[in-house]
């Protein structure tokens, strides 16, 4: 099962190669990662995608949670919670297809946020399954490049992954 | 009190009560090892290779306790160390090793003897550090200290390129007491619930075992595991790790486990309905064939790493904490419970295994007019009074001195069992003898095992630290033919060496004592020459039986009631698997 581990680890030099090197050495799948500082400047939070069977599952954390370096982390999988990822599409656009792929886009409240008489980017946020979606339904000959965030995620309710 | 940064990390180091570093000097570490020879409070040991270093740090640590700490230089220094940094993570070994790094300016330039020493140790330390600024050394080494010495311990490197040890640049040195680190909390005592449901477990048991290992070495639980072992009178059998944590001589000890492993202690495991795991790991030498391993047991698995628990094996009743504190909250709810231990199951239980143990898995022949490896371990046994700390390399040779010196006592029995470093037998030895100078150390190696760290023989004689070396000659690396015998149709594929050095002679070369014994009838006097020969490091070159096996065996794939017996006994189980 995909599973969202939300990470809390100190911002210092290296913190990120741990993790990455932990999941290498272990063998478990790493489907994305993001890492950006927090609020605090001396912690950075990392989103982790993975999947795995429970007991993969439980052994991530636990072997996560053995790095010094982490300070806190939770499987967002056993909390409600929020997921988004944030995607831009570079999409090679003819006359013909300009209005569809604009309600298209507006369908998956999407942005156009630039525009040349041969393409469109296109701007989305949403769970990955919905950008998934998206990038079915236009048409693989027109896509010039995507790039994806990797997903982010936020538990519902006032508690939180916090100090 | 302004010192600079080479003078920090020895003022660190002698804070932290460190006896004894063991290191090679290099350009990266130059400053540091000027302020070593500026002091006497850290006595420097100098290796002949720095693999020999962290083995000899890991021996001390073993045999004491307390932290091992290791000196080498960047790139080649740090890369030779690796090998022990590695044995001594599989094991959990605290120990805490400083390596030179190139100056700041220029690392990731591919400077001369760069090499980036944290990420190559990454994966086998329990942390390390990078040291940025000389204002950072003290902190950097008390954090090192109680990160490698608590919760499940390990090794630690911290790595400092040579311009933050330099002489110009001095700051106020002020070492911290103690320090906290809001991303490491160890575990302490285990969850009430959970001890709750053990004693519980443990009262209704009709064929129970307890299957303990090094984490009770490490944790100092050894007095707890003997009462706790005694109040329930349960079999106990322990891992190769393990040893001398409960003593092997007691009647309530079946042996080691596990590949090895003796007859009656796989069986017990096997046949058991209920597992008290403590500090053991099930790691795959002890487990054999998973989906087969202990098919009727409930298990309880006490272990300060919650990642242990469950990791190849489901337990039943997880409890995390220092084994210490959780044997003795195991005590105080077995006095508190309202029954006691099913007598009449207990008699029932012993009554089988008593009928395993009269299979005499352990026998050998004792006729042999060839010197049986078996008999030379019993001798020494025999001869240092059971009371001998004994090193060993990794091979045939490990697996006798594990089965035939029965251990009283923890930490009198130093190997390499998670990642089985040949080479470290000698060096720990050294380790060790400098740890307990009045104590007998003997290293039982191999032929081929002790040539790869042969060259510490000088170290020992610079130190003075007299070990015997009990080498088990038999011109093979022994446990590979064993398994070429068994599993290649006796393809002996490169295990035989045709060129091995006269031992007797190297030893005097390096100025020791160097003695061969080539018939049965000599192994008794030539070991009681070399033991009383207190100042001298005595190389026994002993030629035993070449094709002597080490049984019982568990092949790979196989479970705990499927072993290899030398006797042949029929069917070794008298109940199928469900």
């Amino acid at each position: 099962m995909r599973h969202i581990i939300a990470i809390l680890i100190e911002n210092e030099a290296g913190a990120l190669s741990r993790v990455a090197g932990l999941f290498s050495a272990r063998g478990y799948n790493i489907e994305s990662l993001t890492v950006a500082p927090t609020e605090d400047s001396s912690l950075s939070r990392m989103t982790l995608v993975t999947r795995g069977s429970e007991d993969v599952i439980e052994q991530i954390t636990k072997q996560l949670n053995k790095l010094i370096d982490i300070v806190k982390l939770i499987d967002l999988q056993e909390t409600v919670h929020i997921e988004r990822e944030l995607m831009l599409v570079k999409i090679k656009t003819t006359d013909k297809m300009r209005d569809e792929l604009r309600s298209v886009v507006d369908i998956f409240r999407g942005k156009i946020i630039d525009v040349t008489p041969t393409s469109y980017v296109i701007e989305m946020t949403g769970t990955s399954d919905k950008l998934d979606a998206f990038i079915a339904t236009v048409d693989k000959g027109s896509i010039i490049e995507v790039v994806r965030s990797g997903a982010t995620g936020i538990s519902r309710g006032e508690k939180g992954l916090h100090l | 009190m302004e010192l600079n940064g080479a003078q920090i990390v020895i003022q660190s180091l002698k804070d932290e009560g460190v006896e004894y570093i063991f290191g090679y000097p290099g350009g990266a570490v130059l400053h540091l090892y000027d302020a070593l020879f500026q002091q006497d409070d850290v006595k420097h040991i100098l290796v002949r290779h720095e693999q020999g270093a962290t083995h000899a740090a890991d021996g001390y640590a073993r045999a004491t306790g307390k932290p091992g700490v290791v000196l080498v230089t960047s790139g080649p220094g740090a890369t030779n160390a690796v090998t022990g940094i590695a044995t001594a993570y599989m094991d959990s070994i605290p120990m805490v090793v400083i390596s030179g790094q190139v100056p700041s300016a220029v690392i990731g330039s591919d400077a001369f003897q760069e090499v980036d020493m944290v990420g190559i140790t990454r994966p086998c330390v329990k942390h390390n550090f990078l040291v940025s600024d000389v204002s950072k050394i003290a902190e950097t080494i008390k954090k090192a200290f109680y990160v490698a010495t608590s919760g499940r311990p390990g090794p630690v490197v911290i790595d400092i390129p040579k311009d933050v040890t330099a002489p110009d640049k001095t700051v106020p040195y002020n070492y911290p007491k103690k320090v906290e680190m809001r991303s490491y909390h160890p575990a302490t005592t285990g969850n009430k619930g959970q001890i709750k449901k053990a004693v519980e477990l443990l009262l209704s048991a009709q064929r129970p075992v307890i299957y303990s290992g090094g984490g009770v070495v490490l944790g100092e639980g050894s007095k707890e595991l003997t009462e706790l072992a005694h109040t329930l009178g349960f079999p106990v059998t322990q891992t190769l790790m393990g040893l001398g944590a409960f003593p092997s001589t007691d009647k309530q000890f079946v042996g080691m486990l596990g590949m090895h492993g003796t007859y009656e202690a796989n069986m017990t495991m096997h046949e058991s309905d209920l597992i008290l795991a403590i500090g053991a790991r099930f790691d795959d030498r002890v487990t054999g064939k998973l989906d087969m391993f202990c098919p009727y047991a409930k298990i309880i698995h006490v272990d300060i790493d919650p990642a242990s628990i469950s990791k190849t094996v489901k337990v039943d009743v997880p409890i995390v904490g220092e084994v210490k504190l959780v044997i003795n909250q195991l005590l105080d709810g077995l006095k508190d419970a309202k029954y006691k231990v099913n007598k009449q199951a207990s008699e029932m239980w012993w009554k089988q295994i008593n009928q395993w143990r009269s299979v005499g898995c352990m026998e050998y022949d004792r006729q042999s007019r060839a010197i049986k490896p078996q008999f030379v371990i019993e001798q020494l046994y025999e001869v240092t009074k059971g009371d001998a700390f004994v090193t060993s390399d990794v091979g045939q040779h490990q697996m006798w001195a594990a089965q035939y010196y029965p251990f009283d006592k923890p930490r009198r029995w130093i190997n390499s069992g998670g990642l089985g470093t040949m080479g470290f037998g000698l060096p720990a030895a050294i380790g060790v003898k400098l740890a307990h100078q009045d104590a007998d150390v003997a290293c039982v190696t191999g032929d081929a095992s002790i040539q790869m760290c042969i060259q510490e023989l000088s170290t020992a004689l610079q130190y003075n630290t007299p070990v015997k070396i009990i080498n088990l000659n038999n011109n093979y690396l022994g446990m590979v033919r064993q398994w070429q015998e068994f599993s290649y149709e006796s393809r002996y594929s490169h295990s035989y060496m045709e060129t091995i050095p006269d031992f007797v002679k190297l030893a005097e070369a390096y100025g020791h004592v160097g003695i061969r014994v080539e018939k049965p009838e000599d192994v008794r006097p030539a070991l009681e020459r070399a033991f009383a020969m207190k100042d001298r490091t005595v190389f026994l070159d002993i030629l035993t039986d070449r094709t002597e096996n080490v049984y019982p065996m568990i092949e790979a794939g196989k479970a705990h009631h499927d072993m290899k017996l030398r006797v042949a006994i029929g069917t070794t189980t008298d109940r199928e698997l469900s």
